[in-house]
């Protein structure tokens, strides 16, 4: 009996540990996919540009921009494609309005493909590092500062960039802004 | 003292020897009894998506309906259905097959069995609530099953969390008995393979079933509480669910197959009158496949967009696991070979295992294959697929131990006659059902779609032909059994010629209470 109660109390601990392992995979799976650049993951702090530039080949960005279903702005790339050296400094720009009658939050979701050149791809400053408050039928101007990395493989020639932009003014109250 | 008392009185009077036992032979019944009734439930909805498909366009439901049917039919059989049945074999036969009086947490057992009620009836009420049943298939992917998920989905939730707290004292339970309770000079390695299959899969429920409840706690928080973790708009991911669902789902699948697996494993000596071909390396083969399970789990996002790396390293470890498949396949026809073989019905129906498993193993490899699962993604190849695996894997192996073992629970020999026909039936119905979704699938027929393209009606025809015969075929079965409760010809004790087993050496109908002394062991 005393032996049933031991072997009990582990099966438990290990059925609590695995319900909490179930937890813990949310931010194991991300960690995972920051470090290895995985899933078009991309840093979403500022980096800074290295200054080398490599001008033996060129990288062909191109933009794309969403805006999430039932979101009711209008979101447009100005600059549809890009051709850099690798680690040059250029710019996108980008236009958001927001065409509902209420004060709205949004907030820019970007993902990188090919996945492989996801970590090479350097943001020095975009829009997408904060949330953009917008007043009813306002417009804004947004941009992105970026470089690509001279490590990026050769076999990489072109870099697609894709912004959502989702609606969380209901996840984020105007009034803690 | 109360065990003492206990000893000496027999089975309960009325509704409340079935509320209140702790028995492990009535609760093994319930179980199977509860899973028979599921079993008619998800196969009554099968027929019902089948009645759609019988030709293109839409005739007999609303798409919303049909959405709602392949997600309850899933949820149904997988959870309903098959789950509670092993368990229902593992309360019966574990205590006989290794010499132990009873269930080692009959208490438990008690409540394990009766929070399947319950949950399965929260579960089904779903279907006349407002907004209807939940509608986003048996995976419940996010955001299908969370933004745009029925009001319904909470009270899924609920069910799930029910029927998975239910599974895991299950679990904990078998997994007491066995370690515990075995007769004296019963070592592991001379447990029947049902006893070692069953083992390691409860390992496996206590290993997944948590990461299932704390998915499901998530979709809770984010469809009630403002989290975000599968909301991209928020910072989390709808990947992210998928990746955990199917850490849980993959071993899922070997948890509603390990135990067919032990019971193939008990027949085909039996009827073979041969002792098992390699019983060590099937225990090695079976524990490995358990630990490649939680290996392979990325094969079912391939289209998903994980790295190259991914899909080379999922679909190599997905392929792996046919190694020690292969190897049961392998001892399952070498303890066949040159053995006196007679084909009474559990025979049969094992043999049909062993032939239509390899047909759902096969095309399972063909969808590890990660490039070609670009094409068959989603579609009915998909279905033909698991449903090999799961209607004459699980389910078949199920009916082979019900005929198997019912001489020896109820007495009486079963209606030999009835049997075949109830095999011969089942058998033409599912090829007939399942073997054109091959084909309808690798011609791009997409899944969970209640319309399809003209090019697919004739094999459509077809599958919903044989779904009907399949489905009504059952009837033999309940017909078997209750012939076989109410009586029939005596059941020996040894029921048959070549069986081994400590459930052989006591009387049919099995006591009450049974191996209050422990047996000895050879």
């Amino acid at each position: 009996m005393k032996s049933n109660r031991k072997l009990i109390l582990q099966l438990c601990g290990a059925t609590l540990g695995m319900f909490l392992f179930g937890f813990a995979l949310v931010p194991l799976y991300d960690v995972f996919c920051d470090i290895t650049g995985l899933n078009g993951k991309v840093e979403l702090v500022a980096s800074k540009s290295t200054g080398v530039i490599d001008t033996s080949r060129v990288i062909t960005v191109q933009f794309v921009a969403n805006t999430n279903e039932n979101m009711p702005w209008q979101f447009v790339a100005k600059d549809v494609e890009i051709k850099v050296y690798p680690g040059e400094n250029a710019r996108a720009d980008f236009f958001v309005k927001n065409l509902s009658s209420n004060q709205m939050v949004g907030q820019a979701i970007v993902s990188v493909s090919p996945a492989v050149g996801a970590k090479y791809f350097h943001k020095t400053q975009c829009f997408c590092f904060d949330r953009q408050v917008l007043e009813p039928k306002q417009g804004q101007d947004v941009s992105v500062l970026f470089s690509v990395d001279t490590k990026l493989p050769e076999s990489v020639k072109k870099i697609t960039l894709s912004y959502t932009f989702f609606d969380i003014t209901e996840l984020q109250p105007v009034a803690a802004n | 003292m109360a065990s003492a008392v206990d000893h000496h009185h027999g089975p309960g009077t009325g509704i409340t020897r079935w509320l209140f036992t702790t028995n492990h032979k009535d609760i093994g019944s319930m179980y199977l009894i509860f899973s028979l009734l599921m079993f008619f439930i998800g196969g009554t909805m099968a027929l019902i998506i089948r009645m759609e498909l019988v030709e293109p366009g839409l005739q007999v439901v609303q798409p919303e309906f049909f959405n709602q049917m392949t997600t309850m039919h899933g949820l149904i059989m997988v959870f309903g259905a098959v789950m509670p049945a092993f368990v229902g074999l593992a309360n019966w036969m574990v205590p006989l097959m290794i010499g132990a009086p009873d269930m080692a947490l009959p208490r438990l057992n008690n409540f394990s069995f009766w929070l399947l009620p319950f949950a399965f009836f929260m579960m089904l009420s779903t279907l006349f609530m407002d907004g209807g049943a939940p509608n986003f298939g048996w995976t419940f992917y996010a955001p299908l099953s969370t933004t745009y998920a029925p009001p319904s989905v909470t009270f899924f939730i609920f069910a799930i969390h029910m029927a998975g707290v239910s599974s895991i004292l299950g679990a904990i339970n078998v997994i007491v008995t066995i370690m515990n309770m075995r007769a004296p000079s019963m070592s592991y390695m001379k447990m029947p393979l049902f006893v070692w299959t069953w083992l390691i899969t409860a390992f496996l429920l206590i290993a997944v079933m948590p990461v299932l409840a704390g998915t499901v706690t998530m979709m809770l928080t984010d469809i009630h509480f403002g989290t975000s973790f599968f909301d991209a708009g928020g910072g989390g991911d709808p990947v992210l669910f998928q990746h955990l669902f199917w850490f849980f789902g993959h071993p899922e699948v070997y948890i509603m197959i390990l135990p067919a697996f032990g019971i193939i494993s008990q027949i085909v000596p039996t009827f073979s009158r041969k002792p098992l071909f390699g019983y060590s390396s099937m225990v090695y083969a079976t524990s490995s496949i358990a630990l490649l399970s939680f290996t392979v789990w990325a094969h079912h996002m391939f289209t998903v967009g994980i790295p190259l790396v991914g899909e080379l390293f999922f679909m190599y470890a997905t392929m792996l696991i046919s190694v020690p498949t292969g190897v049961k396949v392998f001892n399952w026809v070498a303890t066949m070979f040159r053995g006196s073989m007679t084909f009474e019905t559990p025979m049969l129906f094992a043999i049909a295992f062993i032939v239509l498993f390899t047909i759902g193993g096969l095309s399972g490899l063909m969808l590890a294959i990660s490039p070609a699962d670009f094409q068959y993604h989603d579609t009915y190849f998909v279905v033909a697929h698991f449903h090999y695996v799961l209607v004459p894997g699980a389910v078949f192996s199920i009916m082979a131990a019900a005929y198997y073992w019912m001489p020896k629970w109820t007495g009486n020999m079963y209606d030999e006659y009835l049997g075949k026909w109830h095999f011969w039936c089942s058998f033409i119905g599912l090829n007939l059902t399942f073997f054109p979704m091959h084909f309808v699938g690798l011609a791009g027929m997409p899944r969970r779609i209640p319309d399809y393209s003209i090019q697919f009606a004739d094999f459509n025809m077809i599958s919903s032909l044989g779904g009907f015969l399949f489905g009504f075929s059952q009837l033999i079965f309940v017909l078997v059994v209750v012939k076989c409760v109410r009586g029939g010809a005596p059941a020996k004790a040894v029921v048959w010629e070549g069986a081994e087993g400590l459930e052989w050496s006591i009387p049919s109908p099995a006591p009450y209470h049974t191996f209050e002394k422990p047996p000895e062991v050879k």
